[in-house]
């Protein structure tokens, strides 16, 4: 070691504020999760290989006996379903980031930094709208491989992808109130399972709510994921949604709205341990 | 704005706490705490588990808001300005808080980008760092790959990287073994000569005597005793004659006879057998404590000198012992999480 002494009280700038100066501190934190991300191959593994698990799951094991009205080709019904339940069960990762960060220590770091406090936040949900967007490419492919066809305009595709991923970046906001309220993984996991089987099963992700007892179909038809899964379902197949995307995008601005601001304010007064 | 928070920094305490409270549910952390810290000094706060230590640094390095009192950084109000704070301090806490999926390279210029620094600055500043550190050759490896002295002198180097006008150094050397303890107190001593002004916290008394230039006691909440490090000890005794008398019946005289080599209160251990007795210096004084004893005629077993632990300062200013405090409500204080 040298002995060279460190300048350590140099004049000290205030730190520069504004909105671009948040966006800037969102993007180095996102840039601290994607560079890590192809370090972890276990977790890209995962995230491709569970999606195709899920297409040929329900395609080939539950597509024989599984009839759904409208559709006379059950994988044009089941696979936008499957989209949606992925790229939803793929938004705990921001809640399982998040209570690794709080548990070892790293919030406490970061909150002591002169960065903008939501950009910690808002830097893990952007950056895992990338792992998200990688898995539902693999996805897409395996679908593809099997026979699902776009049968609308490549434009409706778009319009209903787009969707998807803003339902799914919503869900990341309800994964990242999660993280800093349970603050562990294995709470995260425990928490998170729970109502994300809860809310794409009990939905029009994989059947149709009409085959439900009459006391669930209420449910199952005001689920959100319902909405965005119909939504998206009916873009990809060229048919017509109604209303279904506005709902499913007033829904998903809703939860982003709701958890961004639970979130934030819980990460101003969060320490670890 | 008050009077201290408008001066120029120049005149105040680089840290200034005053009256600082904190409340979590009904236990009271802290119940009206004033520090300060000057300019290219170490405080070193010293106390037992659960005695308020974590909450201070946390409150002054703006992860929590006290319930009363005010704090400030330059002159700066951790209260009112948390980010203006922000950009002046460096805080390592009892975790090594380093992003395991980085490199030690990647680690430092990411906090130095938090920081505001211009890429290139933040990788001058963080090959600097490295080189200091001795992490040079790990610099392109994962931090998992780690061992637990080279993450915690990377997360001191993290704390660095932001230039910061103070540090705080919570328990750094809590979990650490021996060899990483010593080479981690070599390394603050560097850091401390050239001039850091720093805020170090630690349970350990040979860790405050030998890193700090005041030292604050802290217990349940209070700063109990505040001094150099030879002003404590004088008022505690740097050291100890020990001695393991035959019959506990014998310790009054044992201590009434050695009670003019005592510097503080002698006390007894281990159900009356063991007679502590403090002491300035032990330098020439067993022998004599050995004929006193003699011309007592009190059967001794052993005589022996050791150092003034934490378990004797606490002894000498609020005359019990440590261990007895160490139940579930000390725990509670320092390692609570703040709901909400």
């Amino acid at each position: 070691m040298t002995a060279t002494p460190l300048p350590l009280t140099d004049a000290i700038a205030d730190p520069p504020s504004g909105p671009s100066w948040l966006l800037r501190d969102s993007w180095t934190e996102a840039t601290r999760h994607l560079r890590a991300l192809p370090r972890n191959p276990e977790l890209l593994v995962f995230a491709v290989l569970q999606p195709i698990m899920f297409v040929v799951l329900f395609v080939y094991v539950f597509g024989g006996s599984i009839s759904v009205p409208g559709y006379s080709n059950y994988k044009q019904f089941v696979i936008p379903g499957i989209f949606a339940q992925t790229v939803l069960f793929g938004s705990i990762y921001t809640g399982l980031g998040i209570a690794e960060d709080l548990s070892k220590g790293f919030i406490d770091r970061l909150r002591s930094l002169p960065m903008y406090p939501s950009a910690y936040l808002i830097g893990r949900t952007m950056s895992d709208v990338v792992r998200n967007a990688i898995s539902f490419a693999v996805m897409l492919g395996v679908a593809f491989i099997i026979g699902f066809r776009f049968e609308g305009s490549l434009a409706e595709a778009a319009v209903a992808t787009l969707l998807l991923f803003l339902f799914a970046y919503a869900f990341s906001w309800i994964q990242a109130y999660t993280g800093l309220v349970a603050g562990s993984a294995e709470a995260v996991n425990s928490i998170a399972f729970l109502w994300m089987f809860v809310a794409t099963f009990i939905s029009s992700a994989f059947v149709s709510p009409e085959n439900m007892p009459d006391w669930l179909q209420p449910i199952a038809e005001h689920n959100p994921v319902t909405y965005v899964t119909d939504a998206s379902r009916a873009l990809y197949n060229g048919r017509d949604a109604g209303s279904d995307p506005w709902i499913a995008l007033a829904w998903a601005i809703g939860i982003t709205v709701v958890f961004a601001t639970l979130s934030v304010r819980k990460y101003r007064s969060t320490t670890s341990h | 704005m008050t009077t201290e928070a408008t001066r120029a920094p120049e005149s105040m305490p680089a840290v200034l706490a005053e009256g600082l409270v904190k409340r979590f549910g009904t236990t009271e952390a802290l119940r009206g705490v004033d520090l300060s810290v000057e300019r290219a000094t170490v405080l070193g706060v010293l106390g037992p588990n659960g005695a308020g230590k974590t909450t201070a640094v946390r409150i002054l390095t703006t992860l929590l808001r006290p319930d009363g009192g005010r704090a400030f950084i330059d002159g700066i109000d951790v209260v009112a300005d948390p980010r203006r704070a922000r950009a002046r301090i460096g805080l390592t806490g009892q975790y090594a808080a380093v992003d395991e999926r980085l490199t030690g390279l990647e680690n430092l210029e990411h906090v130095g980008r938090l920081f505001h620094q211009r890429r290139k600055d933040a990788r001058g500043r963080a090959g600097e760092l490295l080189e200091r550190f001795d992490l040079s050759d790990a610099a392109d490896r994962a931090a998992s790959t780690y061992s637990g002295g080279m993450r915690r002198r990377l997360d001191i180097a993290m704390s660095l990287i932001g230039r910061p006008s103070v540090l705080f150094l919570d328990e750094p050397t809590t979990g650490l073994d021996p060899r990483s303890r010593l080479a981690m107190w070599d390394l603050i001593e560097e850091l401390v000569a050239a001039g850091t002004t720093t805020l170090l916290t630690t349970q350990y008394l040979d860790e405050a005597d030998r890193l700090a230039h005041d030292i604050a006691v802290i217990d349940h909440g209070l700063v109990i005793e505040r001094g150099t490090p030879t002003e404590l000890k004088s008022r505690v005794g740097g050291e100890q004659i020990v001695v393991l008398a035959a019959r506990a019946s014998d310790a009054p005289r044992v201590m009434e006879g050695l009670a003019h080599f005592a510097c503080g209160e002698p006390h007894v251990e281990d159900g009356g057998t063991k007679i502590v007795v403090p002491v300035q210096q032990v330098h020439g004084l067993v022998p004599q404590a050995v004929r006193q004893l003699d011309e007592l005629g009190v059967e001794v077993e052993d005589v022996g000198v050791r150092e003034s632990s934490l378990d004797d300062v606490f002894f000498a200013l609020t005359g019990r012992g440590l261990e007895a405090d160490e139940d579930a409500d000390d725990e509670a204080t320092d390692d609570v999480k703040v709901a909400s």
